[in-house]
């Protein structure tokens, strides 16, 4: 377990989140490498088949990073987001997968320590539950 | 692409979008000249740019930061130099300057100096080849100012735009001696020529706009702080470099003499500024407080330290600043010596520590030591500004800047030359840019006419038709010098990608932004028969506009090009992992091209434009905005629900310049009614204003409906009505607009006056500046003093906040014995009983009794957040946490909001001068008129669509919009379909993840391309090998 390096897939807004982790690369903030981002336009929308298919091809962790509460850019994406991102996690805890697998967290765009933060905590989580179900199954 | 000097005949040319119409020229290539050159181009008006140095940029790309967001400097700027350089209507021409102007406003004749640069741009590639073998090594690096040195030819710096390498002829041993010559053979385009000649070129222009800048003010004049003698000691401007992740020591802050890491470092204020003594200057230079803090912030970020600010006052008027000081000084733990002056700085010999000896808040001398000084030097008029100013035929004021006058802040005093940027006062970026905007509306009056044509749209090759074919994909991996190459294994991962499906080139670059490998990506592009491109780089925010260019002008469409972010989101975030970094950089290219290989070409629908404008105000910045905006043809419909134009500048009863405002506004207003282009509606209340950019509707609550294609919010703000002191009950208090009218018709008789600064600012309830209640009372303590020099006039204040010139109006107070008590910024206002006031007086380090006959409450402006946020809510515009509009952007975008076509000026931007809501009102009409003046607008491609065979019509996605994009239609088979209106549609994708047919798709972000950028994430092992 020591040697975990778990995969994370993080899903970043295009204006907030992505432009703070694009923050915290000019600020030089360091962090673990074992997230991939993928941009959409906003974190409404991140399908919440995105997320499903991310965990079945062995995903150990998804994180939605969207902009703070009131500061959408489409004025209330993130609170679509968020409400079925608590929805998923749900669904996920009925699939036998740790709900804390899944997160969600604002970060704006002057928020690069934030994102920096919230990597680093969210990748520690990860370690702490260990790799996917899916791999236990596999093995 | 840009045109360049090249591409011009070295006669007199007329040359623009055809050949009617004038061209404009813009000199000086700084944010304020970039600004002002987009929005003449953007208006259809061919500009020529002209700048002395070998690059775009100014000042602002030197920077490392900016206040008060932090943005990085380099990072919001250089997609705009990138924008100039190229935009079709802009010829830039860097390292060259002005040498004559001859003619009149509308027909100018200006004479041009092309600097021999010995490089032919048109065949250098920046490549720097010719800089490693230079034997001339050792000439100080003006753009690092002298920190580090540079070779006899070299590239201003990494983000210069055109980046091309120049020889400085000064040093250079081939042109000197006629011995060398190793750059040319180095050289493998054969782009040197040391036989260039300076030319000369004459440009006919119809107007022109001065933006030279300004510099910073010679530290070594101010000899008792002992810059250029001591070596701890650094200007301000030399600590954005060292500080900088690009400066010369990669942002490592280091004591110059030892190396060592500051333990504790002194900012010292008014380095040349705000003082009387010879070689100083005695205005206020704006902009040093602010940035002071920043540094201090920015530095604390760095390494644990302890950080000191020295200032007389602390002058945080603008948007926010007030905030950021007290997050400085509360968060990051800066010590503020409040009404502090160093007055001198010694050197301890053995250790080069600096002692720094200042009078405390208790006027007690203080002597300390700190590891470092950093002088806060002030801004001065740019160097050779008389010959600049006779050049141009224009007047200097009486400190050596531009002269202006507060009703006509752009216009210089020749006619059809305006002025934006620190050429006209020291200020900071956001009043620049809003000014350069409103310079370029200025300017373009005077070359649209009823002849005027518009520049013809750039003609891009025929976009290939992709439809059906099997991907091609081109990979460009960038080293970004060695901001990705030091920490990526970029080779490898360059090779890496000839592995993966679909991709059939695949290359590095040492910057894939550089106008050769943008070029080289279009030639590609037929070379390879490439149908899809993807660069690895750095941020698809700042970049993709380029790539997507160069896609375009090699016949591809735009959105078939994809980004890789393996710069900020991966080599700076990991620089100590060389492998797992690498492996990152591979998974990020490969889910790129996974996505690339699934785009389509997207085609913006159309939105016709209708070419009016609304403006909701019609106080001074309403109405100027209308007049400039109806100057260049287009109708205006202003709205003011008063019954009378003017707002709150009617109560204004002093001069400007020797003019009464009252006059000025009575001849605005004249001039606004009698226009023909402009619709006043007095009375009026705005009811909503549905539609979208280029599609207005300006309902007003009387039923009336006037279709337009932008919106400004000029409704400016209120002033805060006094609860304290007693106000409204006791015949003594006063508001300064009472206050004034007594002092002029004489009927103040107080022999003991006194004015309570920041009443209902800088408080609990309203925490910010109200920024200009300083300046109104030193002007009405100012007459009353000079009515009856034998009165007591006292001003009980916190920081005295008279910014800019209007520094000679806290001077003239104290000169005609004004007397001021300053307070604690944290403790209690002062006190009232009716008869005295008690305050807290720093300097005594006590309580004082002031008898008062008259008290002046210094009452400052209140947001009138309830009818903002009822337009607000109209257009779907953000308000800040003050209660003012929340533009697009506080440093780049100052009068654009994010929802496109809705604009904001004036006081309801932020409380202003006069000079400046005037200033910024042209700044949004030239805004306003960047939409307005075209036919059409192009949307963005990435919009949703409905796939009617999927959708079911259940209407969840007409609840989930935001935008009411979304409607339910039926169909031609009496079937309930949604539908989306692309011109309303934001892009967003939320009724994409919303609807359960799947029937909803967003283009350029489908549901299959995010799926495969899954997938190509963890179907492979990381790093894919």
């Amino acid at each position: 377990m020591a040697d975990f390096e778990p995969r994370i897939v993080a899903f970043c807004c295009n204006w907030c989140s992505y432009a703070g982790a694009d923050g915290a690369g000019v600020a030089r903030l360091q962090m673990p490498t074992n997230f991939r981002i993928i941009r959409t336009m906003c974190s409404a929308r991140v399908d919440p088949e995105f997320v499903l298919r991310a965990f079945s091809k062995g995903a150990d962790g998804v994180i939605v990073l969207g902009c703070h509460p009131a500061d959408c850019h489409y004025i209330g994406g993130n609170y679509r987001a968020r409400r079925r991102i608590a929805l998923l996690r749900m669904v996920l805890e009925q699939y036998g997968f740790d709900p804390k697998r899944l997160k969600l967290e604002w970060v704006s765009a002057s928020e690069g320590e934030k994102f920096q933060t919230t990597i680093v905590g969210f990748v520690d989580t990860i370690k702490a539950l260990g790799p996917t179900p899916l791999q236990k199954e596999a093995n | 692409m840009g045109r360049y000097v090249w591409d011009i005949p070295n006669t007199t040319l007329v040359y623009g979008g055809n050949d009617l119409s004038k061209s404009a020229l813009v000199i000086g290539g700084g944010i304020a000249g970039i600004q002002a050159s987009l929005d003449l181009a953007d208006r259809g008006i061919h500009v020529y740019l002209v700048e002395k140095d070998a690059t775009i940029g100014g000042v602002m790309c030197r920077l490392d930061k900016t206040f008060p967001t932090n943005d990085c400097s380099a990072c919001i700027l250089s997609p705009k130099m990138a924008d100039c350089n190229g935009h079709p209507n802009i010829t830039t021409l860097t390292y060259h300057e002005v040498l004559k102007v001859d003619g009149q406003a509308g027909d100018f004749k200006v004479t041009v100096l092309k600097k021999a640069r010995y490089v032919n741009p048109k065949e250098c590639t920046g490549c720097g080849d010719c800089l490693a073998k230079c034997p001339v090594k050792n000439i100080p690096d003006k753009y690092e100012f002298g920190l580090v040195n540079r070779k006899a030819i070299y590239i201003p710096h990494a983000q210069a735009v055109p980046r091309v390498a120049v020889i400085d002829k000064d040093y250079c041993n081939m042109i000197k001696k006629g011995k060398c010559g190793i750059c040319a053979k180095n050289c493998g385009k054969g782009a040197i020529h040391y036989d260039d000649k300076d030319e000369e070129i004459v440009l006919d222009v119809g107007s022109i706009i001065a933006a030279p800048g300004f510099q910073v003010w010679d530290a070594k004049i101010g000899t008792e702080y002992g810059y250029g003698r001591y070596q701890n000691v650094v200007t301000a401007i030399e600590y954005e470099r060292i500080m900088c992740a690009s400066g010369p020591d990669r942002g490592h802050i280091k004591v110059p003499s030892s190396g060592e890491d500051p333990k504790k470092i002194a900012y010292i204020q008014c380095c040349g500024s705000r003082s009387e003594k010879k070689g100083w200057k005695k205005y206020c230079s704006s902009v040093c407080c602010m940035y002071a803090t920043k540094q201090a912030m920015i530095t604390k970020e760095h390494g644990d330290l302890q950080e000191d600010i020295f200032f007389m006052d602390i002058r945080s008027y603008g948007k926010e600043f007030e905030a950021y000081i007290h997050r400085g000084e509360d968060e990051y733990g800066i010590k503020m010596h409040r009404g502090a002056r160093v007055s001198n700085i010694e050197e301890d010999p053995v250790t080069k520590k600096l002692i720094i000896n200042y009078t405390d808040d208790k006027n007690d001398g203080v002597s300390e030591e700190f590891d470092m000084a950093v002088l806060s030097v002030g801004l001065a008029p740019p160097a050779g500004a008389e010959q600049f100013a006779d050049t141009l035929g224009i007047e200097l004021n009486e400190y050596g800047f531009c002269k202006t006058s507060v009703f006509h802040p752009l216009e210089t005093t020749r006619p059809g030359i305006f002025v934006t940027g620190a050429f006209a006062a020291p200020k900071d970026i956001p009043t620049s840019v809003a000014e350069a905007c409103g310079a370029s509306a200025k300017a373009g009056a005077w070359i649209v006419d009823e002849n005027f044509e518009p520049c013809a749209p750039k003609i891009y090759p025929e976009e290939k038709d992709v439809i059906g074919k099997e991907p091609r994909i081109g990979v460009w991996v960038c080293h970004c010098g060695i901001n990705i190459g030091a920490v990526v294994d970029v080779p490898a991962v360059a090779e890496y990608a000839k592995s993966l499906p679909g991709v059939v080139v695949s290359q590095q670059s040492q910057y894939a932004c550089a106008q050769d490998c943008l070029d080289a990506i279009s030639n590609a592009i037929s070379e390879y028969d490439l149908n899809r491109v993807v660069v690895a780089s750095c941020t698809p925010r700042t970049h993709e506009p380029l790539f997507r260019e160069a896609c375009r002008n090699g016949g591809l469409n735009k959105y078939l090009c994809n980004m890789a972010n393996i710069r900020d989101q991966c080599s700076w975030i990991h620089m100590h992992e060389h492998e797992a970094a690498t492996a990152k950089a591979k998974d990020l290219l490969r889910m790129a091209i996974a996505k690339a290989a699934l785009l389509e070409p997207l085609v913006g629908s159309e939105i016709p434009v209708t070419n009016s404008a609304a403006v909701i105000g019609g106080g001074i910045t309403g109405m100027t905005a209308a007049l400039d905006i109806a100057a260049q043809g287009y109708p205006v419909y202003l709205v003011e629900k008063e019954n009378e134009l003017g707002g709150f500048a009617r109560n204004f009863r002093f001069k400007e310049d020797g003019i009464a405002v009252a006059d000025f506004l009575a001849e605005t207003i004249k001039k606004v009614e009698e226009n023909k282009l402009i619709t006043v509606k007095k009375g009026a209340t705005v009811a909503d204003i549905p539609g979208y950019v280029g599609n207005f509707k300006l309902q007003l609550t009387s039923g009336e409906e006037y279709p337009v294609g932008a919106v400004l919010f000029a409704v400016g703000a209120k002033p805060y009505e006094p609860t304290e002191y007693n106000f409204g009950a006791d015949d003594k208090v006063m508001t300064q607009i009472v206050a004034e009218k007594k002092v002029d018709e004489g009927s103040l008789n107080a022999e003991n006056l006194v004015f309570i600064q920041c009443v209902g600012s800088r408080s609990d309830s309203v925490s910010y500046c109200s920024r200009v209640c300083c300046a109104s009372s030193l002007r009405i303590a100012i007459k009353a003093k000079l009515a009856n020099p034998m009165a007591n006039v006292t001003i009980i204040h916190k920081d005295i906040r008279t910014y800019g010139f209007r520094e000679e109006m806290y001077l003239k107070a104290c000169q005609l014995g004004v007397k001021f008590v300053r307070t604690d910024a944290a403790a209690a206002m002062p006190e009232y009983d009716g008869k005295v006031v008690k305050a807290f007086d720093m300097t005594l380090g006590d309580n004082i009794e002031i008898p008062v006959d008259a008290l002046v409450l210094a009452a400052g402006i209140a947001p009138d957040r309830e009818n903002k946020e009822n337009l607000a809510k109209m257009v779907k515009v953000p308000i800040s946490k003050d209660g003012y509009y929340f533009e697009a952007h506080q440093k780049l975008r100052p009068v654009d909001f994010a929802t496109e076509g809705v604009y904001v000026a004036g006081a309801a931007h932020w409380p202003k001068f006069m000079d400046e809501c005037i200033a910024q009102a042209s700044g949004a009409a030239s805004r306003i008129l960047t939409v307005i003046s075209k036919d059409k607008l192009i949307s963005e491609g990435i919009v949703a669509s409905t796939n009617t065979n999927l959708c079911d019509g259940c209407g969840v996605c007409v609840g989930c919009c935001d935008y009411n994009a979304i409607t339910l239609v039926e169909d031609e088979c009496g079937g309930i379909k949604s539908n989306v209106n692309a011109g309303l549609c934001k892009g967003c994708g939320c009724c994409v993840a919303s609807c359960p047919a799947g029937a909803l798709e967003q283009r350029g972000f489908r549901s299959k391309q995010i799926i495969a950028e899954i997938d190509a994430c963890l179907d492979y092992p990381v790093g894919g090998e």
